[in-house]
């Protein structure tokens, strides 16, 4: 393992900003995992700092094939993180928005730019990756179709499912997209959480991520067998809405199955305690998201399913 | 005098989660000659932190009440599209971190912010010009201009014309600029100008005044109103699609940016612009110096600046004198 600094900038009163690699391996630049890039993903860095652990024990068994390197970036926003800001700290501007990035443009574009120069040459690309809207999601990798995504690769993790979906106007900017174009194979891997660290779901991902490795002979590794991934579209989740604001109480968690009519979600007026609504199932299927924080708004989407008629 | 028909109407709401309703209201006058059918609308505060447009929605309001006489056709004032956002300093949506202006055209089955926003095209739409004022933002300080997306620039430029700006900057096309408020209305054919002035958390009166002149004088050309004396600046135009008609500045290094020529100055190559400071160590770090000659037409306010900073935007000599 060696570790080095990628990226810096010199501050004017706090320490330099830096983001730190970690390399495995040697020669071709064959994997690189991307950590956090705002400053709430506690769990996008925790899940690099296994996948760091991990990868350390096997190149010490000498288990990273020849000519293969694997890089680990567990966080390309340190100041955000520790200024719990979740965006850049003085404009607010997200680094996923900035792809491929501009050396000689504004700051959050130089970051994005010093590091896409860094890990644009990978043949995949892997990113623990965080939703817009706070919450627990069911393990799975995220692809866009941009008419070069791989799916049959995106199987080889294992996880229980390949979530397709179309990007929005805004999902151009993001590394995931800019590295498809740039011919990166790559994945966004969504673990449970993001604000906080839940480790079975980290390890989940990490096994995941090894198993895709061992598949495309970059690692040898006795791989888990995982899931046969069931591919869907986020289009076709089937999306619950807050009738009125409230306080939010989950009866689910994400990855739960659940059979049509079961109370998924209760909101309550803050006020008076007295139920606004009870949410049932429409369907029987899986739990994919919860909203995760005691106050929804309206409208919100509290509770993502995919549907499975066959569960019983 | 004749009378004019006036009404705070909310345009759509919706419920907080503890005893409060989010509301967004409009001022609608409607003149007292009603042959003409137009409809023009005023828009500001998507961005919770750009106050200059607010002075615009009260002077327009105050002029044609002291005129009333003159107005045709509907004006639909919209103060503050994102009021939790005004009310507590907040560039976009509280509690959602999320930048309005990256929301259209909304969805009516969406969240509470995307519901907003398509209640609120709904609203606008079907109107026969709309002004989207912004104030550049906290950190930049902006001569008074209409920008335009080089996909609408055919309708919008003779609009844009008539708006008494100092300067009219036509950018290329950004897949980005897709969800904002303007490219949603224009893509349903109703011309927006999007006006950038001024500066972020701040009123420039000056400004205020020259852009009501402008809207008054769009009033008049779109035959909404009747007034023989009008002020009407010849602006400067950037056909600027390719994006080489201006010269970004931007700190090379982080620090504490002093000014030294204001915005909207004329500047020649090698003109110091402003230097980048370390007060702790007492020194200049770096001197900002015109690269080119040219026209300083955004410069920086806030003084703290990180490596990448913009500091100022120069428009290329040629380009003003052709
Ligand atoms: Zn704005």
């Amino acid at each position: 393992m060696t570790e080095e600094i990628l990226f810096q900038i010199k501050a004017l009163y706090r320490d330099d900003f830096r983001i730190r690699g970690y390399r495995f391996g040697n020669g071709e630049d064959s994997v690189c995992i991307m950590g956090s890039m705002r400053g709430n993903e506690y769990q996008q860095i925790y899940a690099c700092a296994l996948m760091i652990d991990k990868l350390k024990r096997l190149e010490e068994k000498g288990r990273i094939s020849k000519n293969r390197s694997v890089l680990v970036i567990p966080c390309a926003n340190p100041y955000s993180v520790n200024t719990k800001k979740r965006f850049w700290t003085v404009d607010n501007t997200d680094i996923n928005r900035m792809f491929p990035g501009y050396s000689l443009g504004e700051t959050t574009q130089r970051i994005a730019g010093g590091i896409f120069d860094e890990i644009k040459k990978y043949k995949y690309g892997v990113q623990f990756a965080s939703f817009y809207m706070p919450g627990y999601f069911v393990p799975h990798i995220r692809m866009m179709k941009t008419g070069r995504e791989n799916i049959e690769l995106a199987k080889q993790f294992g996880l229980p499912y390949v979530v397709l979906h179309h990007p929005r106007p805004f999902d151009t900017a993001t590394l995931n997209y800019n590295w498809q174009i740039w011919n990166t194979d790559a994945f966004s891997i969504y673990t449970t959480s993001t604000g906080n660290i839940d480790k079975k779901s980290a390890e989940q991902a990490c096994d995941a991520i090894l198993n895709f490795m061992s598949k495309q002979e970059i690692i040898s590794f006795r791989s888990y067998e995982g899931y046969i991934s069931r591919v869907v579209e986020s289009k076709d989740f089937i999306t619950i809405r807050a009738e009125k604001a409230g306080f939010f109480e989950s009866c689910v968690s994400a990855g739960g199955k659940v059979t049509k009519d079961n109370l998924l979600a209760v909101i309550k007026d803050p006020y008076t305690l007295r139920v606004h609504q009870e949410i049932y199932s429409p369907q029987s299927g899986i739990v994919a998201f919860v909203h995760n924080e005691t106050l929804a708004y309206q409208n919100t989407a509290v509770i993502k399913l995919i549907e499975d008629e066959d569960m019983l | 005098m004749p009378n004019l028909k006036d009404a705070i109407i909310e345009v759509v709401s919706a419920e907080m989660p503890v005893d409060e309703r989010l509301m967004i209201k409009k001022h609608r006058i409607i003149g007292t000659d009603k042959t003409i059918g137009k409809r023009i609308c005023i828009v500001t505060g998507i961005h919770g932190d750009e106050l200059e447009g607010q002075f615009v929605c009260y002077e327009v309001s105050r002029r044609i009440h002291e005129n009333a006489g003159a107005l045709k056709g509907i004006v639909d004032i919209y103060p503050a599209m994102n009021p939790i956002g005004i009310d507590s300093v907040t560039r976009g949506i509280p509690a959602f971190d999320l930048d309005m202006n990256r929301i259209f055209p909304g969805n009516s089955d969406g969240d509470m912010n995307e519901y907003v926003a398509s209640e609120i095209i709904k609203d606008c739409r079907g109107a026969d010009l709309c002004i989207d004022i912004h104030a550049s933002n906290i950190f930049l300080t902006e001569v008074p201009q209409i920008r335009i997306n080089e996909l609408h620039k055919e309708s919008l430029i003779p609009l844009a014309k008539q708006a008494n700006m100092d300067f009219i900057w036509i950018h290329g096309n950004n897949t980005v600029l897709k969800s904002t408020f303007a490219y949603s209305l224009n893509s349903i054919q109703v011309p927006t100008l999007v006006v950038e002035m001024g500066v972020g958390m701040r009123i420039t009166k000056e400004y205020g005044i020259q852009l009501a002149d402008g809207i008054f004088s769009l009033m008049n050309y779109l035959e909404m109103w009747t007034d023989s004396n009008m002020n009407k600046k010849t602006p400067i135009i950037s056909y600027d699609q390719d994006g080489t008609d201006v010269i970004y500045l931007n700190a090379p290094v982080s620090g504490v940016y002093v000014k030294e020529r204001d915005h909207g100055s004329i500047v020649h190559r090698g003109d110091k612009i402003g230097n980048i400071i370390d007060p702790l160590g007492g020194k200049i770090l770096f001197e900002v110096t015109a690269p080119d000659d040219g026209w300083l037409f955004t410069s920086r306010e806030y003084p703290i600046v990180d490596a990448g900073s913009l500091v100022g935007r120069i428009l290329k000599k040629e380009v003003y004198e052709k």
